[in-house]
């Protein structure tokens, strides 16, 4: 009870309180200096850092899509530009009654009615104030319906987005390429930056090839956005300066295509399984490069289905597969004037001196017998006439003579077995066999050796020896131009977006070196002879010019047996027919491959469409380059 | 004309003296508080989107609070003595309703619906607290006992018990601070303080516990708040950013775009501190905080002139709680505290608190102008 005693005294009390009085004013000025601390360290030391902050929350890039550059062929004529589609789009919050105007589109016949529950949860998945596309690409007959009942439809609109627009639509597909949406695999090799806003990126061929110069680069447009997203006008009382940067469309390509000759290709080709390729041996220019069947570019560039992508990449005649770049065969006979060229560089040959044909070959040392293909027995022939007659005896008896090594030595200039170099990828090297080959090849040592009969064999361009349809149309350019050769190419000009063209140089091969003047001759007037009295007769029917030409038969190996199981068996049996050649003979001016899968004889299934070929090019009046004479011209850097 | 309207104005303030002083009112601490509205009112006006209807609905609420402080400019330190038990009790009561039939507003039971408008019962605890604490030592020696000190403890911890298990442990913390605040300003030895301040700390180890996930979470996330920079640690970073980019001089009246795009939440309530901040730089709450510094000051200078224990007490406890107020938000806004959920006194937007604290004021200048003087 102490605390009773004790009583207040006010002077003790008036003294504490002074006290505690000064304590708190000291304790407050302590706790000022602290939050001015705080403040000054916020607002003026970190300003510059929160300023940045502040901006990145309030603007956001609104990506501009650069217009992707046209492709022309080599006269100027659009192969592939871009092209408006106009798609369905909705903004919830400004629709009156959601399911009702779904409901009145569906009957307007604008959005699928069984897709109807599918858009409504789509269009939930996005902000409120998102414009969703709730139907693309719309017909023009839809465009018109949506037009004239617009007004009742609050809150819906057309929207346009470019896509890529193929005026000739399947033509040229394996040499174009196509676009198409950007996938995960593209993700990873591209800047994600520089794509933003970008929604196609070429796949295959040119497309592929050439897509940085086609891109360009996109532009952006800084929008003011509020914390939900919403890009908004202002921001209280003023509104900010936003920048933006146009885009810069990406380049155009001049490519070396000549349509109307690349049409005589596809043409010629028709239903058949196949391909071609024209090249002009004086520079490499890839005239035409045709891959039968081809499928419509339209499909990947406007979105493909799942079905619809099941059906190309499952069809049995394989439209995806780019048979000129991609497709390996034996040369068959179309080896021949190169044999012949072999033989006579290493002096093994005497061009004038005939030998007899029986319709067999005997392999010395071997009990062997190699027969002669369709043509029977060519009885007495000296070199020219058994390449014009494609006498396999002949050949047979020179491979023997020259050996397999010397001849993969002496062939591997031509291009045998290596990549052309053409400008786009997917190319495929093919194989050129030798002893050396074969010991790596296989594991097993017995597999190993290197039969004569091998060497038989690859005399008529049988056996190991794969080759593509480009690889020929190679060849037969080295062949017309006597062992000068360049590297094939597509993409002859590049044009600016100034309007300024830059050529591509085209790039020498090394020449092939050692054969003389005369040995050219007579294995080129065996083709000759084969277009004119051999085995390619019938193709220099009604011709203005000299023909050159070479045919083959490549022998199908392998059937799949689940192939040997469809009625097409017998079909699919059928040898590969080939055709090179190269005209005029005297001054070449075009060189072609032709291959028709399971076309049979070389001679009547693959030359006449070579000459269909040859004379799309050779008899047009002119053969105007407009895109090189339209626009200035400067030779590229390199 | 020079001398007639120099007397023109001497009579004027005269008369404008004579009407203060009549009213019971302290000018200058009238002139502080006006201000303040003012600068409250312009900010608010920017914060809430340029919406006249929060503007007014404000007005109201300040012309309540007017009201409410000229009133109880007129209340006799002993009318206010004798009111402490019964407001008190009362305010225990209405805290007992609210937690048995409360209407559910932000999760939390915290309202009183009385038809009109909503009351929060804890605001009348805010003064009911410290007037019952004033009470119980008026007639006590001080520095107060150990016995005193338990009872003092029981005034001040049950209303802060029941407010906190509402739960509002922002406007719990105040009370109990207000109490603490009292008992420190009547001579609780300092070394009782920092044992007190060590037993806190150790409650606090120990509260851990009983704290809701969401309390928890803005403990953790005002430690951190880089954790959860789209969730609970938004509020911090985005006030950071406000206050920051707004550097020394601000990006002006209604061109705040932290505020204005809406990426400072709760930017009229709770975070009107960053807008100011944000709109009118470090100038600017410079300005707002001397301007508090100024009603402090003057507040504890009138508390001194008074000269029983109850006023005395009872005035510079007000005082010092308005300084609390505004540290703490002004703490929490920039990083310096925890994210409690403390209005800033005058300036934000809503609840009843803009009464609570003006009637608070005109207590403290009735207590001012009722003062016995000594000596004269």
């Amino acid at each position: 009870m102490s605390s009773r005693v004790r009583i207040k005294d006010q002077w003790t009390e008036q003294r504490i309180f002074s006290q505690r009085t000064v304590g708190a004013m000291l304790v407050i000025g302590l706790l000022v200096l602290a939050l001015l601390a705080r403040l000054s360290y916020l607002q003026v030391l970190r300003h510059d850092y929160y300023v940045e902050l502040s901006q990145g929350n309030r603007v956001r890039l609104d990506p501009i899509p650069a217009s992707r550059g046209l492709i022309l062929d080599r006269s100027g004529k659009v192969l592939a530009d871009n092209e408006p589609t106009y798609q369905l789009e909705l903004i919830r919050e400004q629709v009156p009654d959601l399911n009702n105007t779904l409901k009145r589109l569906a009957a307007l016949g604008l959005i699928d009615p069984e897709e109807l529950e599918d858009t409504r949860r789509v269009i939930f998945s996005r902000r409120s104030f998102d414009s969703v596309p709730v139907r693309l690409r719309l017909t023009d007959d839809e465009i018109g319906r949506f037009a004239v009942h617009r007004f009742e439809f609050p809150g819906v609109d057309l929207a346009t987005r470019q896509t890529r627009h193929y005026p000739y639509g399947a033509l040229g597909v394996h040499a174009l390429g196509y676009v198409s949406a950007i996938s995960e695999q593209d993700l990873e090799r591209i800047d994600r930056a520089t794509y933003a806003g970008t929604t196609l990126i070429g796949k295959l061929g040119v497309e592929s090839a050439f897509e940085p110069q086609l891109h360009g680069h996109n532009g952006f447009r800084q929008i003011l956005v509020n914390a939900q997203g919403r890009s908004v006008q202002r921001q209280g009382a003023y509104a900010p300066v936003l920048h933006s940067q146009p885009p810069t469309a990406g380049e155009d390509l001049v490519l070396s295509i000549d349509l109307p000759t690349q049409q005589a290709a596809e043409d010629g080709l028709g239903d058949h399984r196949g391909a071609v390729v024209a090249i002009d041996p004086s520079n490499g220019d890839v005239l035409a490069l045709a891959s039968e069947p081809g499928f419509d570019p339209v499909e990947f560039a406007r979105g493909i289905s799942r079905s619809e992508y099941a059906a190309l990449s499952d069809n049995i005649d394989k439209p995806l597969l780019n048979r000129a770049l991609r497709g390996t065969y034996p040369s068959g006979s179309t080896i021949k004037p190169v044999i012949a060229l072999a033989a006579l560089t290493y002096h093994l040959v005497d061009p004038n001196k005939p030998e007899f044909c029986a319709g067999v070959f005997h392999l010395p040392g071997s009990s062997l017998l190699f027969r002669e293909g369709k043509t029977g027995r060519h009885g007495w022939l000296d070199l020219t006439h058994a390449i014009a007659k494609s006498c396999d005896v002949y050949f047979y008896g020179l491979a023997a003579t020259v050996g397999a090594e010397r001849i993969a030595a002496f062939m591997s200039p031509f291009g045998y077995g290596e990549l052309t170099g053409i400008d786009i990828s997917g190319e495929k090297p093919g194989l050129l066999p030798s002893p050396e080959w074969k010991k790596k090849a296989f594991k097993r040592p017995q597999d190993q050796v290197w039969f004569p009969g091998e060497t038989v064999n690859f005399g008529v361009g049988q056996g190991y020896l794969l080759v593509t349809p480009l690889q020929l149309a190679h060849v037969a350019s080295v062949l017309a131009e006597r062992g000068k050769s360049f590297r094939p190419r597509l993409v002859t000009g590049i044009r600016d977006t100034a309007g300024m063209l830059h050529s591509v140089a085209p790039i020498a091969n090394a020449p092939i070196e050692g054969v003389s003047g005369a040995d050219w001759d007579i294995a080129l007037n065996g083709m000759v002879g084969a277009a004119s009295y051999g085995t390619a007769a019938a193709i220099s029917k009604g011709a203005s010019y000299v023909i050159a030409g070479k045919t083959g038969t490549a022998q199908v190996f392998t059937v799949s047996r689940s192939e040997r199981l469809t009625q097409k068996v017998a079909e699919r049996l059928k040898d590969h027919a080939w055709f090179i050649a190269y005209a005029p003979a005297e001054a070449p001016r075009i060189a072609v491959a032709v291959l028709v899968e399971n076309g049979g004889f070389g001679a009547s299934a693959a030359a006449p469409i070579a000459r269909k070929v040859m004379d799309a090019y050779l008899l047009r009046q002119s053969t105007p380059n407009a895109a090189e004479t339209a626009v200035p011209e400067s030779q590229a850097a390199d | 004309m020079e001398d007639s309207g120099y007397s023109r104005t001497r009579r004027t303030l005269f008369s404008s003296a004579r009407l203060l002083s009549v009213l019971n009112l302290d000018g200058p601490l009238l002139v502080g508080l006006s201000l303040l509205a003012l600068y409250g009112l312009a900010i608010l006006y920017s914060a809430s989107g340029q919406s006249i209807d929060t503007i007014v609905r404000t007005v109201i609420r300040l012309a309540l609070g007017t009201a409410a402080m000229l009133a109880l400019t007129h209340a006799s330190p002993n009318l206010l003595r004798r009111l402490a038990p019964w407001l008190y009790l009362l305010g225990v009561v209405l805290l007992v309703v609210v937690e048995l039939t409360g209407v559910i507003g932000k999760g939390a039971q915290r309202w009183l619906n009385l038809g009109l408008f909503k009351f929060q019962p804890s605001e009348i605890m805010k003064l009911a607290v410290p007037m019952l604490a004033a009470w119980y030592l008026h007639d006590r020696p001080l520095p107060p006992d150990w016995g005193s000190l338990g009872v003092l403890a029981v005034i001040i911890f049950l209303p802060a018990g029941l407010v906190a298990i509402q739960p509002d442990l922002g406007t719990a913390a105040l009370i109990s601070a207000s109490g603490a605040l009292l008992v420190l300003m009547a001579g609780l030895s300092l070394r009782v303080v920092s044992a007190l301040l060590v037993g806190m700390a150790g409650a606090a180890v120990l509260g851990w516990n009983f704290l809701h996930d969401y309390q928890r979470a803005r403990v953790l996330t005002f430690l951190n708040p880089q954790t959860d920079p789209l969730g609970a640690g938004y509020h911090i970073i985005q006030s950071q950013i406000a206050l920051g980019s707004g550097g020394v001089f601000g990006k002006g009246w209604m061109n705040g775009s932290q505020a204005q795009l809406e990426f400072l939440p709760e930017r009229s309530t709770d975070f009107i501190f960053a807008v100011v901040g944000e709109e009118f730089g470090l100038i600017g709450l410079i300005g707002l905080l001397a301007l508090y510094l100024f009603i402090v000051a003057r507040s504890v200078w009138l508390a001194t002139q008074t000269n029983d224990t109850f006023s005395r007490l009872l005035s510079l406890c007000l005082a010092l709680t308005f300084f609390v107020y505004v540290f703490i938000n002004a703490g929490m806004v920039s990083g310096l505290l925890p994210v409690v959920g403390v209005p800033l006194p005058l300036v934000s937007y809503g609840g009843t608190s803009v009464v609570t604290l003006l009637a608070g004021f005109g207590i403290l200048m009735g207590l001012y102008s009722h003062r016995k003087l000594v000596g004269s």
